[in-house]
């Protein structure tokens, strides 16, 4: 208003067009995100609501598919635990020049990245027992009569083992590539000093390295919480049943299999993103303050980091502070324990403070 | 500090190494004696480092054989009982790199405990006090709890030099410790060293380009040319009795 009256005649009005983005210019970037999230929430909920769900079915058994959680984040947590260790075991083959931990290694990533899971799942489901009571037949003298039982296993335990297998192989590439990362004048500090390769490895290669790795197993198990609705596909014991499985068969017993799918992807959703959130304080907190050793070569170098330094008027604006690209030097970011003094890296998105 | 038989720490008999079909070391012979300071220079390419780099099997050399502090051991297929001789001879043979090479994920003083204490199975709480020990004998007793990253380069290669010097080495091999500074601290790190030689009479073999500190501090120097010393005598002899036209070519650049 106070505008409107002290604007020279000469300035033309801006047109419609060019004041719906001056109006636009004032909204944060995530505000409008928010509003476009809200609007795709409307047209779901539209839907929702056109295709007439059995709502009150959904609320009346959302809890027993969700306790399926349970068994979900109990399969992921042990297959992720198993690939972890087989991930570390296959890199370390991968890296050794000992033929038979190559070789072994080799073999263990190329053969359960080159089969589909679901076919992986089936093998040691079906075919395995069945390949152990063909042996139990062929050998009796040298085998025990117990041979073939301790290969038969449970859907459960099946999950377990075979996403970790699967994802043990894929995360073998990942630890690799975390260990080529710390530079090779490391692991000849650790070999001047006389060390073993236990030791070089536990105090100075792997912890290094375990900065690049936990970032993307994180993702992976993620992605494992959601690969273990393949479980279901083998049927499950009544006593652990992961949530696909409940929603799939309480679905076709009440002919409400719409509304199970629905809550099964909610639930699992649901579970992802408060994961994802963790996941993200996770990779900020692992990648905090971590800047090169030495002034080394340029692929040694840190990535750019965006640096907030001091803070400047503040009233009412998102913007936090002046945003400025680090030098390729190492940069004074106070990460560590000694809490520098005005330099604090900015881990928010860089548009929060545009 | 163990054997000191005949007074040769470091002992190297006729040395070759390849890489490929590249013919970097043309059979070395060297004799370090206890105390003694050896400046080895020469051009890039010339195999100083790669000396160095055999001494202590971080390159396994192709022909010779290897003795420090009477540990001997000749060159061959690396089995398990010689793995364990190369590791033992790396503790009593010390080595500061161009690149420092200190464990960022370290503090200074956990950089410096870590020999000791993993290598030599000394208990923390025991090994804390001589490590602080040489910090100081480097002059950075008070950076003993920063972490590598906010030391400058010179401080950084002074934290190496004491990591190496806490496994009480019998020598201590520096490749070109000042080759990765800028100009205005490699003051510092030459000073360290200087006081290692004069005060400590550490046994220490130098690859470096700075002459002054050749003139100043060594005992010996070696002139390495195409894989082989081609000129060694005292820094006297090498700077004002020069021998050979490429040597004389290679001080007259550097100086």
């Amino acid at each position: 208003m106070g505008t409107e009256a002290t604007r020279s005649p000469l300035v033309p009005l801006p047109r419609r067009r060019d004041r719906l983005a001056l109006a636009s210019a004032g909204v944060s970037f995530r505000v409008k995100v928010a509003l476009v999230w809200v609007a795709i929430f409307a047209v779901l909920g539209f839907l929702f609501w056109s295709a007439s769900f059995d709502n009150p079915w959904i609320r009346q058994h959302i809890s027993f598919i969700a306790s399926g959680l349970t068994w979900t984040l109990v399969m992921a947590a042990g297959g992720i635990v198993l690939a972890i260790v087989l991930a570390l075991v296959g890199a370390l083959g991968r890296l050794s020049r000992n033929p038979l931990a190559y070789g072994v290694s080799g073999f263990y990533t190329s053969f359960f990245r080159g089969t589909p899971l679901i076919v992986q799942l089936f093998l040691f489901y079906l075919a395995m027992p069945q390949t152990a009571q063909n042996l139990v037949d062929k050998f009796p003298n040298f085998l025990p009569t117990s041979f073939d039982s301790f290969f038969t296993w449970s859907s459960f335990q099946v999950g377990i083992v075979v996403l970790g297998l699967n994802y043990g192989a894929y995360m073998t590439e990942i630890f690799r590539a975390g260990i080529q990362s710390v530079s090779h004048g490391q692991a000849e500090a650790a070999d001047a000093l006389g060390m073993t390769y236990r030791q070089k490895m536990r105090r100075v290669v792997l912890p290094q390295a375990f900065r690049v790795i936990i970032p993307p197993t994180g993702n992976e198990f993620i992605a494992m919480m959601k690969d273990t609705a393949l479980i279901s596909i083998l049927g499950q014991g009544i006593e652990k049943m992961e949530l696909f499985r409940r929603a799939q068969l309480l679905g076709n017993a009440d002919v409400r299999p719409t509304e199970a799918l629905v809550t099964a992807a909610a639930l699992y959703w649901a579970l992802t993103v408060v994961f994802t959130f963790f996941q993200t304080r996770l990779e900020r907190r692992v990648s905090r303050g971590y800047v090169r050793a030495a002034p080394g070569t340029p692929k040694d170098r840190a990535p750019r980091k965006r640096i907030v330094t001091g803070t400047a008027g503040g009233g009412g604006h998102a913007a936090g502070g002046y945003v400025l690209d680090a030098p390729d030097e190492p940069v004074d970011v106070g990460g560590h324990a000694h809490g520098g003094a005005l330099l604090t890296p900015l881990e928010e998105p860089p548009e929060e403070t545009s | 500090m163990s054997v000191s038989s005949g007074g040769a720490v470091v002992r190297v008999e006729n040395l070759h190494k390849s890489f490929g079909d590249l013919e970097v070391l043309k059979g070395i012979d060297m004799e370090v004696e206890r105390g003694e300071v050896v400046v080895i220079f020469g051009r890039s390419g010339s195999g100083k480092s790669t000396l160095l780099r055999c001494i202590n099997f971080l390159e396994e050399p192709t022909m010779g054989t290897i003795e420090v502090s009477g540990q001997r051991i000749e060159v061959g297929h690396r089995i398990r009982s010689k793995r364990d001789q190369i590791r033992e001879l790396r503790t009593r043979c010390g080595m500061v790199f161009q690149q420092f090479n200190l464990f960022p994920h370290m503090t200074a003083i956990e950089n410096v405990m870590e020999g000791p204490v993993t290598v030599k199975g000394v208990d923390p709480e025991r090994a804390r006090p001589p490590a602080i020990e040489v910090l100081a004998k480097v002059g950075l007793a008070d950076k003993a709890n920063e972490y590598p990253i906010r030391l400058s380069g010179g401080q950084q290669q002074r934290v190496a030099i004491a990591r190496a010097l806490a496994m009480e080495p019998d020598v201590i091999m520096f490749d070109e410790p000042t080759s990765a500074l800028d100009p205005e601290l490699i003051g510092e790190v030459l000073a360290v060293m200087k006081a290692l030689a004069v005060e400590m009479h550490m046994t220490m073999m130098v690859v470096t380009h700075e002459m002054g500190f050749a003139r100043e501090v060594a005992n010996r120097m070696a002139f390495f040319h195409e894989g082989r010393i081609l000129e060694e005598g005292t820094p006297d002899q090498v700077f004002n009795e020069t021998r050979f036209p490429e040597t004389q070519r290679f001080l007259k650049a550097v100086l």
